[in-house]
């Protein structure tokens, strides 16, 4: 618990990381009751198209007359489920693999690692467009395809925290004591591999959302639910008409991956108080 | 170097890309293996309205009635001969539709690189020279924010500022139809409509090479030798950008070729948002069209020419650092 205050105060330390923090925390708090509290359907064309912001609706309509900050408030459920989905789906992998692969070395590890150099080297974006394009969008289908793209990185880091751990007297103590493989690998060397892992997992959140709104910014996103980069791509097609109308659901996606990052860095800052600024 | 060695470790690296094309190949035919509905129906790319002598037709053309392992073979023979197989949707072979797009889009990617490693390097070794001050706070909040930017979003961004409202540059398209300009005149109109889909693809880029660039520099300029050469009395310009500067650059190389696959996905959204006549429109298209025979081969391509330039990067780096070539 100590150790738990001292990390938070490190934390508080850096201005940018609680700042990001509170602005998470904020986008979380409206994706939860911010469709309750603002009941209006996102597909529903509850006006004139081409209403300019801070009129009769908040935030204007689209170009189908649709209400956009309800098109946002559901948008930013959809965004965080599937970037948080994605991204602990790719870190348990990630951890999986990376655990095996660097506690037992030899040939297990050389078989892992050429598998996650392989998935380095197709072009995520490519392969999970591919792969939700073949087995057609839904919430599932695109956090499951983003999934896949993401966790090479995770087994990496990974094996590279438990070659580093394997060595050391502890777990040949543990190995003395006849503790079972898993045992150490869960209980023993993973609780130390934690601060990294929840570094990156917490960035690959944020690239999850990226991706996610890339995709669905060609289309690919479920039919029944609105995203974010759905509504940029359908202001696209007024963007000489009403420009302003791409601002609102980019920013969103700029404001909430940026202030992902910054809280990773932050607490990358708060395990590691000697590294930072670097 | 001796060009012995550096013979002996390209054909090293060709042999060992070898099992990583045939694995993109295993991966390209379960993916259609795996893929819901019947094979046949979805190489027609019709989504079903497919007329059922041809998909029968089709079905005997890729030996679909075979057992799966012959149809592997068949797959593997047809891509020993560089037949990606046929999109029936656009009534031409696929290897023949992509290397039409590929210039195009190895054009605005590697305009796009230089971009990023040139002002990712400039502003990495400015922010780490003045470490801890204002100027490497806003380059490094710059970057924090074009790290988190929609590299789509951005484009239009840029559209509605440059070609919207200034009226400076093109908003899409290659080359301006009306005009048939040659030569000189031509490379200059392509340059005009290079510049705004270059800068968007590259700002992202920026951001992750000025943070690398910036965290590598403050690495080196602790070195031993750099406190060497300021005892020596080198100007810090110089001790800067000729003693750590050069060292500082072979983490940012190394990532380049990772970055390459990564930039791949940018690139298909750029380009989608632009308009440019890359590979990019070439899977919006295949995407509307579901037009699977296309994407395949798309992929299957577009792996291999990340593999092709991590090896490039590979040789750089054995070039630029002779000490990886020997080990």
């Amino acid at each position: 618990m100590k150790g738990m205050r001292a990390f938070l105060r490190r934390y508080g330390k850096n201005r940018a990381a609680l700042g990001a923090a509170a602005v998470l925390a904020l986008v979380v708090l409206l994706a939860i009751v911010g469709p309750l509290l603002y009941a209006i359907d996102p597909f529903d064309m509850v006006g004139l198209p081409y209403a300019t912001p801070f009129g009769e609706f908040p935030l204007g309509t689209d170009v189908s007359g649709r209400d956009i900050l309800a098109g946002i408030l559901n948008g930013a459920r959809i965004s965080l489920l599937i970037g948080v989905t994605a991204a602990l789906t790719a870190t348990t992998i990630g951890v999986a693999l990376g655990a095996l692969a660097g506690y037992y070395g030899g040939l297990i590890d050389d078989l892992l690692m050429r598998t996650t150099e392989f998935f380095l080297t197709i072009p995520s974006f490519v392969f999970a467009l591919v792969l939700v394009a073949i087995f057609s969008p839904t919430v599932a289908s695109v956090t499951a395809a983003i999934a896949v793209v993401s966790w090479p990185s995770m087994a990496r880091l990974v094996r590279g925290e438990f070659i580093a751990q394997r060595g050391r007297t502890y777990v040949q103590a543990c190995r003395a004591l006849g503790m079972p493989d898993w045992e150490i690998i869960l209980r023993q060397i993973l609780p130390n591999a934690l601060p990294p892992v929840i570094v990156v997992g917490s960035l690959t959140v944020a690239t999850a959302i990226l991706t996610e709104s890339g995709l669905s910014f060609l289309g690919l996103s479920d039919p029944n639910v609105v995203t974010w980069g759905y509504m940029v791509g359908v202001a696209r097609t007024a963007l000489f008409a009403a420009p302003w109308m791409i601002s609102i659901p980019g920013l969103a996606i700029l404001i909430t991956v940026l202030a992902i990052n910054l809280v990773g860095e932050g607490l990358n800052d708060a395990f590691n108080p000697s590294l930072r600024g670097r | 170097m001796t060009s012995a060695a550096l013979l002996s470790f390209l054909v090293r690296r060709l042999i060992q890309l070898l099992p990583v094309v045939l694995a993109i190949a295993v991966l390209n035919f379960v993916l259609v293996h795996l893929a819901p509905g019947d094979v046949a129906q979805l190489l027609a790319g019709q989504s079903g309205q497919a007329s059922a002598e041809f998909v029968q037709q089709l079905r005997h053309d890729f030996g679909l009635d075979r057992p799966l392992y012959v149809q592997f073979l068949l797959y593997i023979g047809r891509l020993l001969t560089f037949d990606l197989g046929y999109s029936y949707v656009q009534q031409a072979p696929v290897l023949g539709l992509i290397l039409d797009r590929l210039p195009a889009t190895l054009l605005l990617m590697v305009s796009s690189i230089a971009l990023a490693i040139a002002f990712g390097i400039l502003l990495g070794v400015t922010a780490a020279r003045r470490y801890g001050t204002l100027v490497d706070n806003v380059i490094s909040v710059a970057a924090l924010v074009a790290y988190a930017t929609p590299v789509f979003w951005l484009g239009l961004v840029l559209i509605v500022l440059f070609s919207v409202d200034l009226g400076w540059l093109p908003p899409d398209g290659m080359t301006d139809t009306s005009r048939s300009a040659s030569g000189f005149a031509y490379a200059l109109d392509v340059l005009r409509h290079l510049i705004l889909p270059a800068v968007s693809l590259a700002l992202f880029y920026v951001a992750v090479y000025t943070r690398l660039m910036r965290s590598s520099m403050l690495e080196i300029l602790g070195r031993e030798f750099i406190t060497a050469a300021r005892a020596k009395g080198l100007a810090e310009r110089t001790i800067a950008w000729l003693h750590a500067a050069p060292n500082a650059i072979l983490p940012v190389i190394t990532i380049a070729g990772v970055m390459f696959g990564n930039m791949l996905g940018g690139s298909i959204l750029v380009e989608t948002v632009f308009g440019w006549p890359g590979l990019g429109r070439l899977i919006f298209d295949a995407l509307l069209q579901r037009d699977l025979n296309l994407l395949l081969g798309i992929l299957f391509v577009s792996s291999f020419v990340v593999v092709v330039a991590n090896l490039l990067v590979d040789l750089a780096y054995g070039l630029l650092d002779p000490r990886i070539v020997h080990k």
